[in-house]
Parts: structure tokens; C-alpha cells; sequence
């Protein structure tokens, strides 16, 4: 079988899981064997319904109160002591900032070989080759792994969502002892970013503004745009980050964070290949800029050569009015 | 208090990557190197730690000699010592085994530190592999991708970065920790810190002295293929009046895209 780590956010499985899962039955099929949904901590039984909705053919709920909360250590230890026991194929995770906490701690604990934010999973000779980006995605590495169980950690929003009916299926509980003193690091508080922005890792939508924009008070207009669509968040370039107009959160590229999501939005953006690194696995890029020779305009789907002051209002207007029909 | 820093030594990240396709391996060839940006915050906040607390700063790296000008770089910064563990395998982008050889020599090598600082990840494998597994091998807690670090006595609060947020960490030490971007803003080398680093000897440990054999550090990972990702095709440029081109551009996002 091949298990997956479901993350739980607010006692509901993120979609990146759900993604995950979804590749994950993909795979088992050709493999011919099941998915199944592992979810770790206490009192979450209850969480496991939407993993049946995207395939999963059991449920495994490791619970101690120790693992009320998050940490590493505990969770390792869970996900480890269960597969050496069940025996899965493979572990696979979403490559969240959860995800590629734990999964190299469960990794070293089994002696297992682990492969991060995969972007294609195949089935070869009765194994799982993983395709991944390096070097932020200006080299692709493929690759299998000589251990058992194969563990990986696949990228949001590349992988599709199957199924998502609402399902039933069986769930098995395992308790899970965590020894005193096991744990000697926990998650203690989330504070969330203030107005509840969905990180760009995320988003579906990811609108960045560069050099261009030439000052954090412009940002708005690229916030305006962004604002027309639930799932979209703001991003920026380093040079723009390192001008300190906006969080380093908010980095997309070689030193901050490689997004892939459906329209990509370039406002402003030069394309230093740093940046390029970071993005060109979006699926549509957008881009506006006043340089017909700015090297963004060569990985873009779309562009505008213009200013964006004037251009970017003026498409937003356009987008909104499209939006309404 | 004792710090250890793990640095890496990797491709510039204004690098064009090139591929040696027989080998597997990419062209080294006209690269630049240089240590790991986020290895650059992990040896600022050691400095300042000791800065505060006083102790000392131990700089470690796992490669090959070339790897000496990373560690110069930081002995440069202000960190007192470096040690190179001598490992002359081109990159086999397995992150348990680098976390086997440094759990290993820090076991052996360097018992006692109070903190281990890494970058988030090396730029290159890009794999965020390497801090937690040797985390878990010497079982110590963690926090990863960390914005903001406090140190008491015998323990430490970390902000890391997650989803639309941060979470904080509380930790008991020793613990392993590692460096977003935003947790510092790393200095630059004084020249009489380049000059003083140009003199200080930098031991090196060999794998044998470790005690590792050859077939003890097989990767798990093999590599079946490496190549530069497809090229994008450039796509449509409009042009001219910007109100056209806007319209334009939002029908074409509707009807061809189909992302609206």
C-alpha cells in the first residue's frame, strides 16, 4: 500500500493532502494496491471523511494525548513505529512547511531515502520514480529510492484532485505510547498573518510586483487585482523584498518560495533568472512590463509591454467586468 | 554557549545550470560558488548569540577541499573555528546521507553544543532534508524555517514560518535549528577578519576517522535521469494602447486560457 500523512488545519484535511492522496491512488493503481490516509494526534477519527472522499481504502487515526499539538519529534515517532509495523510501499507527504518538517525526521528514524517536493510521480519496475526539481527548477532530477518503505514529499497544487464525493470507509485506530520526555519540542501557537492572506505556496492565483513598481505604497494596486479572486495572494521579487517594501514571506524565487499556480501575474518583474526559478512552473504567466526586452517576456504566456500604472488598473477593471458575466 | 553551524558550499544562484549527461552530474565548469545563502543567516545568528552570550562559534562543512572558501567566508564573519569533514562524492542529492555523516561527527567530533544551526536548505538539492534527519539521529528537538530565535537558559522559543503564518516552537536544548530568510541581515567581512580567517588552520576530518566503510554510505537515492526543464514557449505580446491591450488580454485569459 501506499500511505499518505494527512495535515490537519482546524481539524480538516488540507488540500495539499487531498492532492497527494489523489496521486497517491493514481499510482496504487498501476502498483496493484491501496491508498491509505494516516492521520496523527488526538481525537482526530472524526477528521478522516474527506480522505475517503478522495480514495482512500482505510483510514489509520494514530492517537495519544501527547500528540494533542504539533511536533516533529512526536509525530515521527507515530508515523514510524506504524510503518514498521504496516509495512507500506511508500510515505508520501504534501511538501507544506509541515511536511517537510516531519518527513525527514520519519525518514532518518527508519533509515528510509526521501525525495522532496516532487512534481511527477510514475510507477517503473514496481517502483515509484519521482521527478523533481533542482536548483530551484532550473535542472529536473528523476529518480527512484533503493529503500523501503519510499518516502517523498510531493508539491502543492501540481498534482489534480480526484474524486472528491463524500465517502465512507473503515478507520483504524492505533494508540500510540510516546515515552516521557520523548518530546522535547513542540508547537506552541500559529499566529496567523494579519487579514488572513493565503500564502503564495498556496494560492491559485499569485500576482508579484518587481523593481517596477518602484515603492511598497504601489503594492495596492497589485492588492486590487488580487482582490477579484478568493484564492489569490500578493508575491514579490527580491529585489523588491531586499528594498524592504514587503515581507520576505511574500519572495518568490531561488532564495524565497517556488509557486506553481494556475495564473501568474509578473508586474514589474525584470526575470532575473533567480525569479524565473521560482515561478516558470505556473501554469499561465502574465506579464506587464515597460521593457520589451526584459527576459520575463520570454517565459510569459501573456504579456503587455507598458506601464504599469496605467496598464495594471486598467486590467483590473477588464478582469472585474469579465468576472461579472 | 556552544554553537555549531553547518555550511554548504553551492552554485551562485544567478548561475545557469549545465548538465554533464553521461555522468548525471552538472557541469561544474564556469560556475561560481558560494555558501548557501540561508547558511549565511544560520552564521550571523550564531555571532550574535555568542555576541550576547557569550561562547564559541564552530563552523562545520561536509565536501570536498574546494569547500575551504565557504568556511574561510564564515571564519571571516567572526565565526572561531571551522572544521571541513572531507567527502569527495559529487552530489548524490540524498539528504540522510550527509545526516548520517554529520550526526556522526558531531557525536564524535563535537559533543556539547547547545545549539546546531543549518540553513533552511542548501540552494542546489533544495532538498530541507539534511537539519531534521540529523534532528532526529541524535534525537534532538527542532524548528525549521525560523524567522525570529530566542535563546534562554536551556531553552529557546523559534518563530518558523509556515501557510499564511508563523508558528512558535518552544524547545528544550541542545536542539537543531534552521534559518529562513529574515531572521538577520548577515554581515559583511571586515578585511582584518578576511586576513585573520587567511591564517587560522582549518582541521579536516576524513569519513574513515568517522568510522564509516565505503558501502556504509550508499545513497538511497538513484539517479535515473537529469536534465534542464522543457523551455517555456514565449507567448503573446500585445502592444499599443493600453485600454486595447487590457481588454484584449482579460478576453484572452477568459476564452483561450480559460483561467478565468
Amino acid at each position: 500500500m501506499i500511505a499518505v500523512f494527512m495535515e490537519l488545519r482546524d481539524g480538516k484535511i488540507k488540500k495539499s493532502s487531498l492532492e497527494t492522496l489523489s496521486e497517491a491512488k493514481r499510482r496504487a493503481a498501476d502498483l496493484g494496491c491501496d491508498a491509505v490516509a494516516v492521520l496523527v494526534g488526538s481525537g482526530v477519527e472524526a477528521s478522516a471523511a474527506d480522505a475517503f472522499g478522495a480514495g482512500a481504502a482505510r483510514a489509520y487515526a494514530l492517537e495519544s494525548q501527547a500528540l494533542a499539538g504539533y511536533s516533529a519529534q512526536g509525530f515521527a515517532l507515530a508515523l514510524a513505529e506504524w510503518a514498521g509495523e504496516a509495512r507500506p510501499a511508500a510515505v508520501l507527504f504534501a511538501a507544506t512547511a509541515m511536511g517537510r518538517d516531519l518527513a525527514p525526521r520519519v525518514a532518518a528514524r527508519l533509515g528510509a531515502g526521501l525525495v522532496s517536493d516532487c512534481t511527477g510521480v510514475a510507477v517503473t519496475n514496481g517502483k515509484l520514480e519521482f521527478t523533481r526539481p533542482i536548483y530551484a527548477g532550473k535542472a529536473v532530477l528523476k529518480c527512484v529510492l533503493r529503500s523501503s518503505p519510499q518516502l517523498a514529499t510531493l508539491r502543492p497544487n501540481v498534482f489534480p484532485l480526484g474524486e472528491t464525493a463524500p465517502g465512507a470507509g473503515e478507520v483504524v485506530r492505533r494508540d500510540v505510547s510516546v515515552p516521557d520526555g520523548a518530546v522535547k519540542g513542540r508547537a506552541v501557537e500559529v499566529l496567523r498573518e494579519q487579514g488572513g492572506e493565503i500564502d503564495v505556496t498556496e494560492a491559485e492565483i499569485v500576482v508579484t510586483g518587481g523593481r517596477g513598481l518602484k515603492g511598497p505604497e504601489n503594492f495596492g494596486l497589485l492588492r486590487e487585482l488580487a482582490a477579484l479572486f478568493p484564492k489569490a495572494a500578493v508575491g514579490a521579487s527580491r529585489s523588491a523584498v531586499d528594498s524592504g517594501w514587503i515581507g520576505h514571506q511574500h519572495q518568490v524565487g531561488q532564495t524565497g518560495k517556488t509557486v506553481s499556480p494556475n495564473l501568474y501575474f509578473a508586474v514589474g518583474v525584470s526575470g532575473a533568472i533567480q525569479h524565473l526559478a521560482g515561478m516558470s512552473s505556473s501554469k499561465v504567466i502574465v506579464a506587464v512590463n515597460k521593457d520589451p526586452e526584459a527576459p520575463i517576456f520570454k517565459v510569459a504566456d501573456y504579456g503587455i509591454v507598458g506601464d504599469l500604472f496605467q496598464v495594471v488598473p486598467l486590467l483590473t477593471e477588464e478582469i472585474k467586468t469579465i468576472l461579472a458575466e | 554557549m556552544t554553537i555549531l553551524v553547518f555550511v554548504k558550499r553551492v552554485p551562485d544562484t544567478e548561475s545557469k545550470i549545465r548538465i554533464q549527461y553521461e555522468a548525471r552530474t552538472i557541469l561544474e565548469d564556469g560556475l561560481s560558488f558560494v555558501i548557501s545563502p540561508y547558511d549565511e543567516f544560520a552564521v550571523e545568528e550564531a555571532l550574535r548569540l555568542r555576541e550576547a552570550k557569550g561562547g564559541a562559534v564552530r563552523v562545520v562543512s561536509v565536501g570536498k577541499d574546494e569547500s575551504l572558501t565557504v568556511l574561510r567566508k564564515a571564519l571571516a564573519m567572526g565565526a572561531d573555528e571551522a572544521v571541513l569533514i572531507k567527502d569527495v562524492t559529487p552530489e548524490t542529492y540524498d539528504g540522510l546521507r550527509t545526516a548520517r555523516i554529520i550526526a556522526r561527527a558531531v557525536e564524535r567530533k563535537f559533543p556539547g553544543a547547545d545549539l546546531l544551526l543549518f540553513g533552511k536548505q542548501s540552494v542546489g538539492a533544495d532538498n530541507s532534508q539534511v537539519p531534521a534527519m540529523v534532528a532526529e539521529l541524535l534525537g534532538l528537538p527542532q524548528a525549521t524555517v525560523v524567522t525570529k530565535l530566542e535563546v534562554a537558559d536551556g531553552t529557546a522559543t523559534a518563530f518558523r514560518e509556515i501557510e499564511g503564518g508563523s508558528e512558535k516552537v518552544a524547545l528544550s536544548l541542545p536542539a537543531v535549528v534552521t534559518a529562513q530568510k529574515g531572521l538577520n541581515e548577515p554581515r559583511y567581512e571586515t578585511l582584518k577578519g578576511i586576513m585573520a580567517a587567511k591564517k587560522k588552520d582549518i582541521p579536516v576530518v576524513t569519513l574513515d576517522e568517522l568510522g564509516f566503510a565505503a558501502e556504509d554510505l550508499v545513497p538511497q537515492v538513484e539517479i535515473t535521469g537529469l536534465d534542464v526543464p522543457a523551455a517555456r514557449q514565449a507567448g503573446k505580446i500585445l502592444q499599443g494602447d493600453p485600454a486595447h491591450a487590457a481588454r484584449e488580454l482579460a478576453a484572452l485569459l477568459r476564452n483561450e486560457a480559460k483561467v478565468l
